[in-house]
C-alpha cells in the first residue's frame, strides 16, 4: 500500500478490519446484555462472546499500533496527535464521573433535604433529612462506610502510587532501565493492592455493615461511584502491566514513550477522581 | 400599564387580521383565560411577537434588499468590505437592549404567577396512569376526597360513533372551586411524572412522585375549563384530561354539602358479609373503572406491556398473593398500589371478579374485612 | 477570512502522483481508513436514517391527521415519537455533519487524512450496531419504548426489554461521538498545513472545533444519565426514586445537561456550512469572521449554563426560573451576530442563487424564526403555558430541520460537484428546495397555532377543536417527505449521469478543496501539504 511507506511526515495505516470487529463485539455484547438483564435467552452466552472478540480486537489491534510504534512509524507529529487525543479522552472521562458527582451533589444539596421539608410532610411525615440516608421508604438500616479505615489506606495506596510513577518516569527520561521496571512494577503492585482492599472494603460492607446498592441514595452512589473508579482502576493498572511489560521487552526511548505518558495521565487523573471520592463520598 | 396598552393593541390588531377566522377551530393566540394572570401572560406574549416581528421584519427587509439590489444578474459587482468594528459593535448592544426590555415585563409576571401564598382553598392533585386523584386538604370542602378519569366513550375514540363536544375533554367527576379565590393546588404523582395543566387559569406543574409541588389561580369567571395532563406518562397520555368547574360561592357551598352527603352514604358497613354474586357483580365495575386501561376488558392484558390477569398464577394462586400485589403494586412498574386509591369493600370486590370471571374460576373471594386486616 | 494562498502550492495533481485509487469491492468500505470514503458512508448512512426517521414522522402525522385513533394504538404512538426523535437527532443529523466534517476537514486544512483513521473507520462503523439495537428493540418482548426521545424517568423504570436495547445503543452513539470528535478536533489542531493558523481555518472548521469540544464535555453526561436508568431499572439503585432518597427530577437536570448544548451541536456545523455557502454565492468574503468565531464559542459556553429552561414547569425555585430565563435569552445575542454577519455578507454582494444558496437562504430566515420562538419559550411565564405543547415540538422543527436539515441539503449540493466530479441537475434541485420550504411551512407553521391553543404534544388523538390545523400539518408533511424522494433522485441522477464539474465550479468559493484540488479528487490529497500564506 503507498498509504504506508514513510514518504509521509504522517503515518495514515492501511485499511484495517479491526474495527468492525470491535463494532461486531460490542453488538454481540451489548445486545446480549440487554438480553441478560431480562432474563431472556442467550444474553449471557452472547455477552460473553462479544467481551471474547472485544478482547481479541483489542489485543491484535493494541499489537499492531506497538508495532508501528517500534517501527519507527509515529513521528513526532503522531506523537502529538497522541497527546491531544489522551488529553480529550480523559476530559471525557472527567465529564462522565461528573454526572455521577453531579448525582451525588444533588442528592445532598437537593433531593434529601427537600424530601424532609415541610411541603414534603404530606408524603412522607416521618422523614428527617440527614445524610447518610437511604431514603424516606427506606426498608433496612445500614452503616456508612466510614473515612479512616480502609478508605484512608487506599488514599495512601494510591498517592504513593502516583509517586512511585513518576519516579519510574524519571527511570525513563535518565534512560535508567532498572529504575523504570521496578518503580512500574511496585505502581503495579500498589494499584493491585488497592483493588483488594477495595474487594475486602465491599464483601465488608455487604456482610457487616448492611450496605447494599440497594440502600437508597447512599448505597446508590456509594457503590456506583466508587464501582466506576474501581473499574478505571482496574483498567489503567491492566494497561500499566501492559506497559511494563513493554519495558520488560525493552520497548521506548528516553525522548518516544507515549504509551508510558499517556497511561501516566491515566493513572493520575484516576487519582485525583480518588481524592473527591475520598472527600464527598468517604468522608465529608 | 403601558406595556399592558401595547399587548391589548397588538391583540386586537391580530383579532382584526384573522377576524375572519376566529372561531374556535382556528384559534390563532394563546387562550385569554379566566384569571387576571393568564390576561397578563397573554399580553407578555403578544409583547414578545410584535417585538420579534419587528426585529424580523427589520432583519429580512435588508435581506431581501440585498437579493433583490445586488443580484449578479442585474450586474451587481460584489464590494470586498469584510469587517466594520462599530456595526458589530451596535448589533450586540442593541439586542442586549431589546432582550432586558423583554426581561422586565416577564419577571413581573413570573413573580406573579409564583406567588402562591395565603390560599383560600388548597386541594391536592395526585396523577395515578392514568387519572387524576383530588383531596380537598383545607378550606371549604375539606376531607373531599375524588378521582375523576375520562369519560368518553370508546366508539368516539375508535370512530363507531360521532365525537362529542368535549371529546376526550369530559371526565366523571370535577374538580369544583369557589369563584374569585385563590386556589393552591398540590401536585404529586403515584407512579410516573404528569402535569396539570389548564390554559385558560395558566397553570401546568408537573406532578413528580414522591414530591409535592405547588401552583395557584383565581378564577374571575364562572364556567368550566378544561385541560390535560402534559407530561408523557405512558399508553393513556392522552387520556387523562383535568375538568375544572368555576362556580359561584353559593354553588360551591351546595356542592360541598352535597359532597360531604354522597361520603356519608357510601360509608359502608366495614363488617358486612357479602356474597360472590354481590362483590362480583360490584368488582365488574371497580375493574372497568381502574383496571381495564392495562389489564383490558377480556383480561388479556397487553403481552409484553401488562400482564393476563386470565390465567394469571397470582389471579389463580393463593388470594394473599394477590390482595398483596393490588393493596401494594409493584413498584417501579405500572402496577400501582391500589390500596391508596380504593376502598376495602372495592378491592374485595375486584379480587373476586377477577378470581371468578374469563377463563378464571376459581370460587373464591375475601371479605372487606380480610382487606382491611392486611393493610397493616 | 481571507486565507492567501501560496502560488507553488497551487499546481494541481503534483503531489498525487502516487495515488493507487481505492481498493475494490465491499470490503474497501468496511475495512476503509479513507476520510473521503468514511464521509461518504457517514451521509449515506445519515440519508438512510432520515428515511426511517421519517417514515415514523409520517406514522406520527397519519395517525393525527383525523382526531381518534386509526392506525396505530396508543402505546406504539408513542415508541413512534420516541424513535422518531432519537433517529432524526442521532441518527440523522448528526452523522449527517461529521460526514461533511470527515470529509472536508482534511481538505480545508490541507491534511492529508484525519489523525487516526483506523479510530475514524470505528466511529463509523459503530453506528450500525446503534442502528440494529435500537431498531430491534421494536422486535423486543414489550416492543420498544414509549418514553420519548428525553427518556425521563421514572416512566423508563415502566418499559420492557426494549428500553435496554435502546439504553445500549445510546452507550454505542455515544463512543461512536466521543471518538469522532477527539479526532476532529486533534486534526484541526495538530493537522493544520504550513500557515494555516486558527483564524486563518474556514469558518466551517471553526464550527467543528467548537461542536467537537460540546460532544465531547456533553456525550459522557448522556452515558451517565442513561447508566443510572439502567441501574435504576435493574439493580434496584435509587438515583431518580423519591422512596430511596433521589428524584425524578434530577434525571432531568443530568439529561438536559446534555440535551441543551446537544442542540447546539445539531445546530452550530449547521452554521458552518451556511458560513461556507452564503460568501461563495454573494462572491465577497464572509463579514466579521473574528466576530463569529467569538460568538460560535460564546454560544457553545452559554449552551452549558441554561439546561433548565426544559424544566420550568418541574417545580424548581423561583430564583433558578429567573436566572435560567435570563440565562437563556443571552444565546440571542451572540446568535445574532450570526445572522447579522450573514445578511451583510450578503450585502453589496454579487448574487446568484443556486441550490445551495437558496437552502442557505431559507435556512437563514426559517432558523431565524425558529430561534425567535425559542426567545418566546425562554420567558418562563410564557413556557409554562407553551411547554410540552405543539409549539415546542414548532419551534424545534424550524431549528432542526429548517435549520440544520436545509444546511445539509445545502452542503450537499455545494459539495456534491466537487466529491463526484458531477454536476446535479439545477432545476431539478430548485424544485426540491422550493417544495421543501412550501411544504415545511405548511407542516410545521400551522403547529404554532396548535401549541398556542393549547394541544399538548406526544398524544396520539385530540379534541375536535384541533382537527384543521393538524390536517393541514399532515398534508404537509406527506408532501415535504415525498419532496425528499426527489433529493434521492437528484443525487443518484448526478452521480448517474451529471455533468461534468470543473475544478473551481463555483467562482465565488475559496477553500482549499476548490482551489488546491482538481474535480473529482483524487483518493489521497494533499500527502505533501499545501503553504498558505
Ligand atoms: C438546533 C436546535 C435548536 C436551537 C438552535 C435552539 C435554539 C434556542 N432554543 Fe430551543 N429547543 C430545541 C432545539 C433548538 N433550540 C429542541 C429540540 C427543543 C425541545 C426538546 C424536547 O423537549 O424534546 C427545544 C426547546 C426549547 C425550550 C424549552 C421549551 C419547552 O419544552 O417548554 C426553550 C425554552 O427556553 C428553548 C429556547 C431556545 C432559545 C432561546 C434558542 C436560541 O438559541 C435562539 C437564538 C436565536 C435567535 C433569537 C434568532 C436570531 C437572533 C437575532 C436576529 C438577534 C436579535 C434578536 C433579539 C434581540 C430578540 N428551546
Ligand atoms: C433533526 C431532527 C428532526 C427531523 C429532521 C424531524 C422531521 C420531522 N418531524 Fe420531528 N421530531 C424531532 C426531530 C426531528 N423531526 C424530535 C427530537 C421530536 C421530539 C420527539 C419526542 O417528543 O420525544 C420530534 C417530534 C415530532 C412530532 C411530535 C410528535 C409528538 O409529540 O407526538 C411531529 C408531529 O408532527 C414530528 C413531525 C416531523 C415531520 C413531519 C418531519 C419531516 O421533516 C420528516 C420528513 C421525512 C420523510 C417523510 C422521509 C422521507 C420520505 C420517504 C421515506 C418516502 C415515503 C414518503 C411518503 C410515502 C410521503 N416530529
Ligand atoms: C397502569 C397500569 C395498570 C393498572 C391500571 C392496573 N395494573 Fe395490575 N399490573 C400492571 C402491571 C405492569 C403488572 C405487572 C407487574 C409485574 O411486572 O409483575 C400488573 C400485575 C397485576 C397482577 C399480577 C398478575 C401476574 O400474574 O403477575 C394483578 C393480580 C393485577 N395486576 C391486578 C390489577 C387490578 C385488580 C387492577 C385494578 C384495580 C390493576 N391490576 C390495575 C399494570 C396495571
Ligand atoms: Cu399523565 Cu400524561
Ligand atoms: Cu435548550
Amino acid at each position: 500500500m503507498s498509504s504506508t511507506t514513510p514518504t509521509h511526515n504522517y503515518y495514515l495505516p492501511e485499511p484495517s478490519h479491526y474495527p468492525v470487529v470491535g463494532s461486531v463485539a460490542l453488538l454481540l455484547m451489548l445486545g446480549g446484555m440487554a438480553l441478560w438483564f431480562n432474563g431472556l435467552a442467550f444474553g449471557q452466552w452472547s455477552t460473553l462472546a462479544g467481551l471474547a472478540v472485544l478482547i481479541y480486537m483489542m489485543k491484535i489491534w493494541f499489537g499492531k499500533v506497538i508495532e508501528e510504534s517500534e517501527g519507527g512509524l509515529y513521528t513526532k507529529r503522531v506523537d502529538v496527535s497522541f497527546r491531544w487525543s489522551m488529553g480529550w479522552f480523559i476530559f471525557s472521562e472527567v465529564m462522565f464521573f461528573a454526572a455521577f458527582f453531579g448525582a451525588l451533589f444533588y442528592a445532598r444539596l437537593y433531593s434529601v433535604p427537600e424530601l424532609g421539608a415541610v411541603d414534603q410532610k404530606l408524603l412522607w411525615p416521618e422523614f428527617n433529612s440527614a445524610w447518610p440516608t437511604a431514603g424516606p421508604n427506606a426498608m433496612d438500616a445500614f452503616t456508612p462506610m466510614g473515612a479512616w479505615g480502609v478508605p484512608a489506606i487506599n488514599t495512601l495506596l494510591l498517592l504513593t502510587s502516583g509517586v512511585t510513577l513518576t519516579v519510574a518516569h524519571f527511570g525513563m527520561l535518565e534512560n535508567n532501565r532498572g529504575k523504570l521496571n521496578l518503580w512500574l512494577g511496585l505502581t503495579i503492585a500498589l494499584g493491585v493492592i488497592f483493588l483488594g482492599f477495595q474487594a475486602y472494603e465491599y464483601s465488608h460492607a455487604y456482610s457487616e455493615l448492611n450496605l447494599k446498592l440497594t440502600s437508597g441514595i447512599y448505597g446508590t452512589t456509594f457503590y456506583l461511584l466508587t464501582g466506576f473508579h474501581g473499574f478505571h482502576v482496574t483498567v489503567g493498572t491492566i494497561m500499566l502491566i501492559v506497559v511494563w511489560v513493554r519495558c520488560l521487552k525493552g520497548h521506548f526511548t528516553a525522548d518516544h514513550h507515549f504509551a508510558f505518558e499517556g497511561v501516566a495521565w491515566y493513572w493520575h487523573f484516576v487519582d485525583v477522581v480518588w481524592l473527591f471520592l475520598f472527600i464527598f463520598v468517604y468522608w465529608f | 400599564m403601558m406595556i399592558r396598552k401595547i399587548g391589548t393593541a397588538a391583540g386586537l390588531l391580530v383579532s382584526a387580521l384573522f377576524s375572519h377566522a376566529a372561531s374556535a377551530a382556528y384559534q390563532l393566540n394563546l387562550t385569554t383565560g379566566a384569571t387576571k394572570l393568564s390576561q397578563e401572560v397573554y399580553d407578555l406574549h403578544n409583547l414578545m411577537m410584535w417585538i420579534i416581528v419587528v426585529i424580523f421584519a427589520a432583519v429580512f427587509g435588508v435581506m431581501f434588499w440585498s437579493v433583490y439590489a445586488h443580484r449578479k444578474s442585474v450586474g451587481h459587482k460584489a464590494d470586498q468590505f469584510h469587517e466594520n468594528t462599530t456595526v458589530e459593535i451596535l448589533w450586540t448592544v442593541v439586542p442586549v437592549l431589546i432582550l432586558m426590555v423583554m426581561a422586565w415585563p416577564a419577571t413581573k409576571t413570573l413573580l406573579a404567577v409564583r406567588d402562591t401564598s395565603s390560599p383560600e382553598l388548597t386541594i391536592k392533585a395526585t396523577g395515578y396512569q392514568w387519572k387524576w386523584g383530588y383531596d380537598y386538604l383545607k378550606g371549604e370542602g375539606e376531607g373531599i376526597s375524588f378521582t375523576a378519569q375520562l369519560t368518553t366513550p370508546r366508539d368516539q375514540i375508535y370512530g363507531m360513533a360521532p365525537k362529542g363536544e368535549n371529546y376526550l375533554l369530559e371526565t366523571d367527576n370535577h374538580v369544583v372551586v369557589p369563584v374569585g379565590k385563590k386556589v393552591r393546588i398540590l401536585t404529586t404523582a403515584a407512579d410516573v411524572i404528569h402535569a396539570w395543566y389548564v390554559p385558560a387559569l395558566a397553570v401546568k406543574q408537573d406532578a413528580v412522585p414522591g414530591f409535592v409541588r405547588d401552583t395557584a389561580f383565581k378564577a374571575e369567571r364562572e364556567g368550566i375549563y378544561r385541560g390535560q395532563c402534559a407530561e408523557l406518562c405512558g399508553k393513556e397520555h392522552g387520556f387523562m384530561p383535568i375538568v375544572v368547574e368555576v362556580v359561584s360561592q353559593e354553588k360551591y357551598i351546595a356542592w360541598v354539602n352535597e359532597q360531604k352527603k354522597k361520603m356519608a352514604a357510601a360509608a359502608e358497613d366495614p363488617n358486612k358479609k357479602w356474597d360472590l354474586a354481590e362483590l362480583k357483580a360490584r368488582g365488574e365495575k371497580v375493574y372497568a373503572g381502574n383496571c381495564v386501561a392495562c389489564h383490558q376488558a377480556n383480561g388479556k392484558g397487553i403481552p409484553g406491556n401488562f400482564p393476563a390477569l386470565d390465567g394469571s398464577k397470582i389471579v389463580n394462586g393463593p388470594i394473599a398473593a394477590q390482595i398483596d400485589i393490588i393493596l401494594n403494586g409493584k413498584p417501579p412498574t405500572a402496577m400501582q398500589a391500589f390500596g391508596k386509591q380504593l376502598s376495602d369493600t372495592d378491592i374485595a370486590a375486584v379480587i373476586a371478579y377477577s378470581r371468578n370471571s374469563w377463563g378464571n374460576k376459581m370460587g373464591d373471594m375475601v371479605q372487606p374485612a380480610d382487606i382491611k386486616a392486611a393493610r397493616k | 477570512m481571507s486565507a492567501v494562498i501560496d502560488s507553488h502550492g497551487t499546481s494541481h495533481g503534483h503531489d498525487d502522483h502516487h495515488d493507487h485509487g481505492a481498493p475494490a469491492g465491499l470490503m474497501r468500505w468496511v475495512t476503509t481508513t479513507n476520510h473521503k470514503d468514511i464521509g461518504s458512508m457517514y451521509l449515506w448512512f445519515s440519508f438512510v436514517m432520515f428515511l426511517v426517521g421519517g417514515v415514523m414522522a409520517l406514522t406520527i402525522r397519519a395517525e393525527l391527521f383525523q382526531p381518534g385513533l386509526q392506525i396505530v394504538r396508543p402505546e406504539f404512538f408513542n415508541t413512534m415519537t420516541t424513535y422518531h426523535g432519537l433517529i432524526m437527532v442521532f441518527g440523522a443529523i448528526m452523522p449527517a455533519f461529521v460526514g461533511f466534517a470527515n470529509y472536508l476537514i482534511p481538505l480545508m486544512i490541507g491534511a492529508p487524512d484525519m489523525a487516526f483513521p483506523r479510530m475514524n473507520n470505528w466511529s463509523f462503523w459503530l453506528l450500525p450496531p446503534a442502528a440494529i439495537l435500537l431498531i430491534g428493540s421494536f422486535f423486543a418482548p414489550g416492543g420498544a419504548a414509549g418514553v420519548g426521545w428525553t427518556m425521563y424517568a421514572p416512566l423508563t423504570s415502566q418499559m420492557g426489554p426494549g428500553m435496554d436495547l435502546t439504553i445500549f445503543a445510546v452507550h454505542i452513539l455515544g463512543m461512536s461521538s466521543i471518538m469522532g470528535s477527539i479526532n476532529i478536533v486533534t486534526t484541526i489542531l495538530n493537522m493544520r498545513c504550513p500557515g494555516m493558523t486558527l483564524m486563518k481555518m474556514p469558518m466551517f472548521v471553526w464550527t467543528w472545533l467548537i461542536t467537537a469540544y460540546l460532544l465531547i464535555a456533553t456525550m459522557p453526561v448522556l452515558a451517565g444519565a442513561v447508566t443510572m436508568t439502567l441501574t435504576d431499572r435493574h439493580f434496584g439503585t435509587s438515583f431518580f426514586n423519591a422512596a430511596g432518597g433521589g428524584d425524578p427530577v434530577l434525571y432531568q437536570h443530568i439529561f438536559w445537561f446534555f440535551g441543551h448544548p446537544e442542540v447546539y451541536i445539531i445546530a452550530i456545523p449547521a452554521f458552518g456550512v451556511v458560513s461556507q455557502v452564503i460568501p461563495a454565492f454573494s462572491r465577497k468574503p464572509l463579514f466579521g469572521y473574528a466576530s463569529m468565531v467569538y460568538a460560535t464559542s460564546s454560544i457553545a459556553i452559554l449552551s452549558f449554563i441554561v439546561w433548565a429552561h426544559h424544566m420550568y414547569t418541574v417545580g424548581m425555585p423561583v430564583a433558578g426560573q429567573l436566572y435560567y430565563m435570563y440565562a437563556t435569552m443571552l444565546i440571542a445575542v451572540p446568535t445574532g451576530v450570526k445572522v447579522f454577519n450573514w445578511v451583510a455578507t450578503m450585502w453589496k454582494g454579487s448574487l446568484s442563487f443556486e441550490t445551495p444558496m437558496l437552502f442557505a437562504l431559507g435556512f437563514l430566515f426559517l432558523f431565524t424564526l425558529g430561534g425567535f420562538t425559542g426567545l418566546v419559550l425562554s420567558m418562563t411565564p410564557v413556557d409554562v403555558q407553551l411547554h410540552d405543547t405543539y409549539y415546542v415540538v414548532a419551534h424545534f422543527h424550524y431549528v432542526m430541520v429548517a435549520g440544520a436539515l436545509f444546511s445539509a441539503f445545502a452542503g450537499v449540493y455545494y459539495w456534491l460537484p466537487k466529491w463526484t466530479g458531477r454536476m446535479y441537475d439545477e432545476t431539478l434541485g430548485k424544485w426540491h428546495f422550493w417544495l421543501s420550504i412550501i411544504f415545511f411551512n405548511v407542516t410545521f407553521f400551522v403547529q404554532h397555532f396548535l401549541g398556542l391553543a393549547g394541544m399538548p404534544r406526544r398524544i396520539p388523538d385530540y379534541h375536535t377543536q384541533f382537527t384543521e390545523f393538524n390536517v393541514i400539518s399532515s398534508i404537509g408533511a406527506f408532501g415535504f417527505g415525498l419532496s425528499q424522494l426527489l433529493f434521492l433522485y437528484i443525487v443518484l441522477k448526478a452521480l448517474r449521469s451529471g455533468e461534468k464539474a470543473a475544478d473551481k465550479q463555483w467562482d465565488g468559493a475559496d477553500t482549499l478543496e476548490w482551489t488546491h484540488l482538481p474535480t473529482p479528487m483524487p483518493y489521497h490529497t494533499f500527502e505533501n501539504p499545501p503553504t498558505i500564506k
